[in-house]
């Protein structure tokens, strides 16, 4: 059987042999990476001393059709042919490298538990910061007393979101239309108060993640709207509503937000009439919904270009007017095939809130911004990103799944 | 079909007057439009008279008496408010610059990774993707900005390479080129990308005639090394390399002198914006590459090409037709949020001019609408080039 043996091209014949010996070789280059065993070598030598292990490792276990099962699943999958084992090889050693450190910070090292800056001893992350933060970072600078407020507009609208996947589909109807045109105003005067014996808050004290929801459940509730007129708009027959919609449209394209922004907060008060006085996240939620509509015309002109010509001929034949048509046969169908659109449009809108930043609102990562300048709570700035950056990711992430779900759910073949 | 008893009266009337019909709905809309640009005339006018501020753009040419931390051009406090809206155009132009070379780089690494037959390097790719393309891009600035690259050494600990650059938490020192007779090199330079022109134009119609492929490429690059080589031997050029040097300013206080200094809040810029446009860019890259169909790949190496020329040679060129559109929209939402540069006081455009300049001088309307502006005729311009280039590769049909 050795006879056989050549250590540059392994065969199947003593198949045992070679995997187990390329195995050694690999786990040898694994625990070189990890432990630096070959130290005692001139640095120049010893850097690549597992690079070369492994890959003669990979070689030798590099045998097609061994019959072994799991072996043929990893050759095929990170061992097809020597460009792929170096790249899955440095893909390990990066992760061997880095997900360690990152763990013991984030889990292994942190402080948990504490109320002050010198309960954190250890070398890793001290959540703490997050801990005593917390109320403010989800309610900004709203008085604690009065935070129930909060609490309960968010668990309605949970519970009416929740109704409406399990009544019938009649009644859904009516939950979502009060859900869509009477509920922001609800939750709106049930957090500002100053009726029905609740307390006045004004809108600087509010911010945190609320008020990232706050902006963006009214962003998007109005955006939509106006991006689908808009789309009707820029695809019109008549020279002055097209002309007017695409003006409009590249304008909010061609601007960043963050100039949006400084129109509303110091240019737009000029523009009303003297005495007046708009609030201002009123005036920031309709810079922002006005930009956002904008990118959402786009997206849903994609979706009524993309639909054959048949369709409104169809429409037409049968007598329909253009609201009508447009309402029972082209919407259902163009938005259906913009789905993602739309879903990137909301994303964007919600990754978007914090630069509200700018104009002096502070919500999530403008609240994290005040803490870690908090005299007594120097030092915390990557807790408090990593900790947002989380928050943000899970919104974002979810907000992206459901929508492929959703994609999933109305897809229909033509 | 619930809404059966739509038609009103109006709807009647108009059905039967099609040029009324025609007319109306504009002249409506005409008139909303102006009405809305009147009343909001009408009141900055009152509103500016009553405050005393007259509308104008004279403020341009006064002095500016601002400093600005980092500038590409010549400029200090005495130089006019025009200039500092300059200095604050190009700080923008390079950040974005910057930020789309390492984003196009990486962006289609990344792309081509998460096809690759690899599962290790596809996932990695994918888990990169989903993890900087929901984050926030601020969140992702403040995080290199603030956490990040304040874990840097002082200068005098400064961390090396090659004993010429030095990176410190106030910011990345390295060597400057100073040349006597650069024109020299300039021109040559210039000379050998005319000639490549003439080259590849040439190729192209030898192959087109005869079938003969000649290698531009290394043609190309030789050409590039060689001629303003050649041209600076003759021309007398010289480069001097002035490297940073450590200076004590005080008893604790060090820092580097000469060279040029990469300031800490233009590499965190440019860091967070093409960590997080390279991942949109790679969904275009992917998106291109699968757009292609399969048969095309296998009719392509049917027909004896090698793998490097069958994705030379028929993937890229049609993949491209899917690729580029979707990514210079990105390049543009770059060079937009290029702008949010204002958070961690990067100079730029908005920062200077729509910050500093805004608050001496008060002038909101004028400040905020040039800025705007700038920004707007980035965007058209850059989708009207797009535009031209679309028609232009467009799949011919006949």
């Amino acid at each position: 059987m050795i006879k056989n043996l050549s250590l540059l091209k392994p065969n199947r014949e003593s198949l045992h042999v070679y995997v187990s010996l390329g195995a050694a070789f690999f786990i040898l280059g694994i625990a070189d990476v990890t432990f630096n065993i070959f130290e005692f070598f001139p640095i120049w030598i010893s850097f690549f001393i597992p690079l070369v292990l492994c890959f003669y490792g990979l070689h030798l276990i590099r045998i097609e059709f061994s019959g072994i099962k799991i072996l043929d699943i990893l050759n095929k999958n990170i061992n097809s042919n020597w460009f792929n084992a170096i790249l899955s090889i440095f893909a390990i050693f990066l992760l061997i490298k880095s997900i360690p450190p990152i763990l013991d910070w984030l889990f292994f090292d942190a402080t948990f538990i504490g109320s002050k800056k010198e309960d954190c001893t250890g070398d890793g992350a001290c959540w703490v910061f997050i801990n005593v933060w917390f109320e403010r970072l989800m309610y900004g600078l709203y008085p604690i007393n009065e935070i129930w407020r909060i609490n309960a507009a968010f668990i309605g609208l949970i519970l009416i979101v929740g109704l409406a996947f399990f009544v019938s589909a009649k009644i859904k109807n009516y939950v979502l239309i009060f859900l869509i045109f009477v509920y922001p105003f609800i939750m709106i005067s049930l957090i500002s108060g100053g009726n029905f014996g609740l307390e006045w808050v004004e809108t600087n004290a509010w911010g945190g993640l609320a008020l990232t929801f706050i902006i963006s459940i009214f962003a998007l509730t109005f955006c939509f709207p106006v991006g689908l007129f808009l789309a009707l708009g820029r695809r019109s027959s008549y020279p002055v509503i097209k002309y007017a919609s695409i003006g409009f449209i590249e304008f909010w394209r061609g601007v960043p937000l963050i100039t949006v922004l400084f129109m509303a907060s110091v240019m737009f008060p000029m523009f009303l009439p003297e005495d007046t006085y708009m609030d201002k996240l009123v005036r920031v939620i309709i810079a922002i919904t006005l930009f956002e509509s904008a990118y959402m015309a786009e997206v849903v002109r994609g979706g009524l270009q993309a639909l054959p010509r048949g369709q409104y001929d169809a429409g037409k034949s049968l007598g329909m007017g253009y609201w009508r048509m447009h309402l029972l046969i082209i919407m259902p169908q163009a938005l259906k095939l913009v789905i993602p659109g739309i879903a990137n449009t909301f994303l964007a809108l919600v990754k978007d809130t914090p630069l509200i930043l700018v104009v002096g609102l502070l919500e999530l990562i403008g609240m994290i911004d005040m803490a870690k300048t908090n005299p007594k709570w120097l030092g915390f700035a990557a807790e408090g990103y990593v900790f947002a950056g989380f928050v943000f990711w899970i919104i974002c992430y979810a907000m992206s799944r459901y929508s492929i779900s959703l994609e999933r759910k109305y897809k229909t073949d033509r | 079909m619930k809404i059966k008893n739509f038609n009103l009266g109006l709807g009647n009337f108009l059905d039967n007057n099609p040029k009324l019909s025609n007319f109306l709905p504009q002249a409506v809309t005409l008139f909303a439009i102006i009405f809305i640009i009147g009343f909001f005339t009408f009141n900055a006018q009152t509103n500016m008279d009553t405050r005393g501020i007259d509308f104008g753009f004279g403020f341009l040419s006064q002095e500016s008496s601002f400093d600005i931390q980092f500038s590409l051009i010549d400029y200090d406090g005495s130089h006019s408010y025009a200039k500092a809206y300059l200095v604050g155009l190009l700080n923008t132009l390079l950040v974005s610059a910057v930020g789309i070379f390492f984003a196009t780089v990486l962006g289609v690494i990344v792309g081509i990774s998460r096809l690759s037959s690899n599962y290790l390097i596809a996932k990695l790719a994918e888990i990169y993707v989903e993890i900087f393309r929901n984050i926030p891009l601020l969140l992702q600035i403040f995080f290199w900005y603030f956490a990040a690259l304040r874990a840097l050494p002082l200068p005098n600990e400064a961390i090396t390479f090659f004993d010429v650059s030095f990176l410190t938490i106030k910011g990345f020192f390295i060597p400057k080129f100073v040349w006597t007779n650069f024109p020299v090199v300039f021109y040559s330079f210039v000379a050998a990308i005319v000639s490549i022109v003439f080259i590849y134009i040439y190729g192209k119609r030898k192959q087109e005639a005869t079938g003969q492929r000649i290698p531009v490429f290394f043609i190309s690059i030789a050409l590039l090394v060689i001629l303003p080589l050649v041209a600076s031997l003759l021309g007398g050029v010289s480069v001097e390399l002035e490297t940073p040097l450590l200076v004590q300013q005080s008893e604790t206080i060090f820092n580097f002198k000469g060279g040029i200094n990469i300031i800490p809040e233009l590499m965190a810029l440019a860091l967070a914006l093409s960590l997080y446009t390279a991942t949109f860019i790679a969904e275009c890259v992917r998106a291109g590459i699968m757009g292609v169909g399969k048969g095309q790949k296998e009719a392509a190496a049917s027909i004896g090409l090698t793998p490097g020329q069958v994705l030379k040679l028929v993937i890229m060129p049609q993949a491209l037709r899917i690729i580029i559109p979707p990514t210079t929209n990105q390049y543009l939402n770059l060079t937009k949020n290029s702008s949010l540069a204002a958070a961690i006081a990067y100079p730029d455009l908005v920062l200077v001019f729509a910050g500093t300049a805004m608050m001496q001088t008060g002038r909101a309307i004028e400040i905020v609408s040039i800025t705007m502006l700038t920004y707007l005729s980035l965007s058209i311009a850059i989708s009207i080039f797009m535009n031209w280039y679309n028609k232009k590769i467009a799949i011919k049909e006949k």
